[in-house]
């Protein structure tokens, strides 16, 4: 924390500080390919009935297996081919964004909430209450998440909330550990101690003084968070326990495309390679928000 | 040193007991085991004959005071889809799941950590390029889109490797390479970042000026620093790997202690599932005391702590 007392060299660093943010965001080539890559499925996932060809769990026996558009067999009606149910493979994974848009944005928002309300308990008031939950910390840490998503799903049963609120338990202990730190040492930054000092609540001190400072901190963990939401709602639909069928999931249709391997090999390519490049967008953008959010990082 | 280890020993004990907390709860508060046990056809009396026998009709607390004192002895149930004692069961199935783990984490230490090291020394090379754009790509792939495509080319298309059980060396070189690659990806990144943290230490460029050779330098001074995180993660990593051994053990019909525990939480199979994720538990904890004793070992500061 001393960096930020002192006064900023001259040169590059105070040159990049005076820049806007998104000047300063956007000035690498990886950042902006990500930042495409998300926006690409960010557009589908909401314009997905104006997008995608045909409905996504219309079945067309007649019409399954057909390859790509550009493969001999193949029509301009169905770009990405049909599965074995003769659905079109391109409209589903643009309906598949917009599940994974949902799964990956509340997922975090609960884990997220969860992980640093807890983190600056822990942090700021240390003691009993920061031992506890450092403990309970150590055992999620412990428990496969994958696992414990499975058992949580296995038992209540799958549907849309339960994935949610599975990614989102699973994933709060991301959070804790550095908002846990970053409240610990704010917590002894004069600006806070003023605020205590001239008789401001402990909700206004969390709130107005401490939250805004990790700030940057919580966008990076939660844009990690939406990848790691992502892959993990695809796992659970891939081993049959995320979303109910009626709903397109990208990991779904992986499951479906997989015994089709040595015939249809385009079943499981698209929506593996949607579920990938979706989640290098959010990573590549992650990274560049980080950078640009913190000019030490580098 | 020993209030350190001591420390630890604590927690890792902490750690089994609350996960086995865990485990229990989520499997007995979210409904009545007897009634999704049960078939759906059986009749009031059988479920709660059933619910009798079984003492889920108890308190919550008698029923885990007994559970946990059982599991303590080792008795941890019979399966209630094979009548066999699920200790038994889990344990059939460990070696299988630990040869798999092993393989991929050396597969992934091997590759990562020369490759980090040389990235990190030769920055901005091409070396340094591809090992980030590999780090990438490893990071955002999933694990089981990996697994089907390297089934499609080197199973299906070039026929070179068995894509599914266990036998020889070429039935784990698939499910190897699949379940080391996020690993992999993690370690070279790790391994690369905290490399060129080191190298623009003070300590460093001193070393340099006094004239040591360069390949002393690298050797006695960075790598030395260097290794820390990375044995930290290489612990800690091990239940991602686990987490990710839930899909490989599925994808290529791995006879391992994670497909085990994935058919017994659809079967509802209660004793498994409690058996498997402590003995994961167990072996999370115990390879991670293994690494702070190592820890201790390399890094003075922790020992005179």
């Amino acid at each position: 924390m001393t960096t930020a007392a002192m006064p900023a060299p001259s040169g590059l660093d105070e040159r990049v500080r005076r820049k806007p943010f998104l000047a300063v965001l956007f000035s690498g080539f990886p950042t902006i390919v990500g930042a495409a890559l998300v926006g690409i499925a960010a557009f589908f996932a909401i314009f997905a009935p104006l997008i995608a060809p045909h409905d996504p769990n219309l079945q067309n026996l007649g019409g399954a297996f057909k390859p790509p558009a550009w493969l001999a067999g193949g029509s301009p009606a169905n770009l990405l081919g049909t599965d074995d149910l003769g659905r079109d493979i391109f409209s589903r994974i643009v309906w598949g964004a917009r599940v994974a848009a949902i799964v990956g944005l509340s997922g975090v928002a609960i884990g997220g909430s969860l992980g640093v309300a807890l983190g600056i308990i822990a942090g700021y008031f240390g003691g009993i209450v920061d031992d506890v939950i450092a403990r309970i910390a150590d055992v999620q840490f412990a428990f496969p998440s994958v696992l414990l998503a499975i058992a949580v799903v296995g038992v209540i049963g799958p549907s849309l909330t339960t994935v949610i609120v599975t990614i989102g338990i699973t994933g709060w202990v991301q959070y804790v550990r550095v908002v846990r730190a970053e409240a610990l040492s704010l917590r002894e930054r004069d600006f806070v101690q003023a605020a205590v000092a001239t008789g401001a609540s402990l909700t206004r001190v969390l709130l107005w003084h401490v939250l805004p400072s990790i700030g940057s901190s919580i966008t990076v963990l939660a844009t990690f968070g939406v990848a790691r939401a992502i892959i993990l709602e695809s796992a659970l639909s891939f081993l049959a326990l995320g979303v109910p069928q009626e709903i397109t999931s990208w990991g779904a249709m992986l499951a479906d495309g997989r015994q089709f391997l040595d015939t249809a090999w385009w079943l499981g390519l698209f929506p593996g390679l949607a579920i990938f490049l979706t989640v290098l967008g959010v990573n590549l953008f992650g990274d560049g928000l980080r950078d640009a959010l913190d000019p030490h990082s580098r | 040193m020993t209030t350190f280890l001591l420390r630890r020993a604590v927690g890792a004990v902490w750690v089994v007991v609350g996960v086995a907390v865990t485990v229990f709860l989520i499997l007995h508060l979210t409904g009545d085991p007897a009634a999704v046990m049960m078939p759906p056809d059986a009749t009031t009396e059988q479920v709660a004959a059933f619910r009798h026998n079984q003492g889920f009709d108890r308190p919550l607390y008698v029923q885990f005071g007994s559970f946990a004192w059982n599991a303590l002895r080792g008795d941890f149930g019979n399966s209630l889809r094979h009548g066999e004692p699920a200790l038994g069961l889990a344990l059939e199935r460990f070696p299988a799941s630990f040869e798999l783990a092993i393989s991929a984490l050396l597969l992934a230490i091997v590759v990562a950590v020369p490759i980090g090291i040389l990235a990190a020394v030769r920055r901005n090379s091409p070396v340094d390029l591809a090992a980030r754009v590999f780090a990438l790509i490893g990071q955002s792939a999933p694990v089981y889109w990996m697994g089907i495509m390297l089934i499609l080319i080197f199973g299906v298309q070039l026929g070179w490797f068995p894509v599914s059980g266990i036998g020889g060396i070429r039935h784990l070189v698939l499910p190897t390479v699949t379940l080391a690659l996020f690993t992999m990806a993690q370690l070279m990144r790790l391994t690369r970042a905290s490399m060129l943290d080191v190298m623009q230490s003070d300590y460093l460029r001193t070393a340099r000026a006094k004239g040591v050779a360069p390949l002393v330098v690298l050797w006695k001074h960075a790598l030395r620093n260097a290794w820390l995180p990375v044995i930290t993660v290489i612990g800690t990593e091990l239940v991602t790997l686990f987490s990710q051994a839930v899909i490989t053990e599925t994808i290529y019909s791995w006879p391992g202690v994670a497909r085990l525990a994935v058919q017994a939480i659809v079967d509802r199979d209660y004793p498994i599932v409690e058996v498997v994720v402590i003995l994961a538990a167990l072996a999370f904890v115990a390879i991670n005391l293994l690494v702070d004793l190592l820890y201790a070992s390399l890094d003075p500061r922790i020992r005179y702590e």
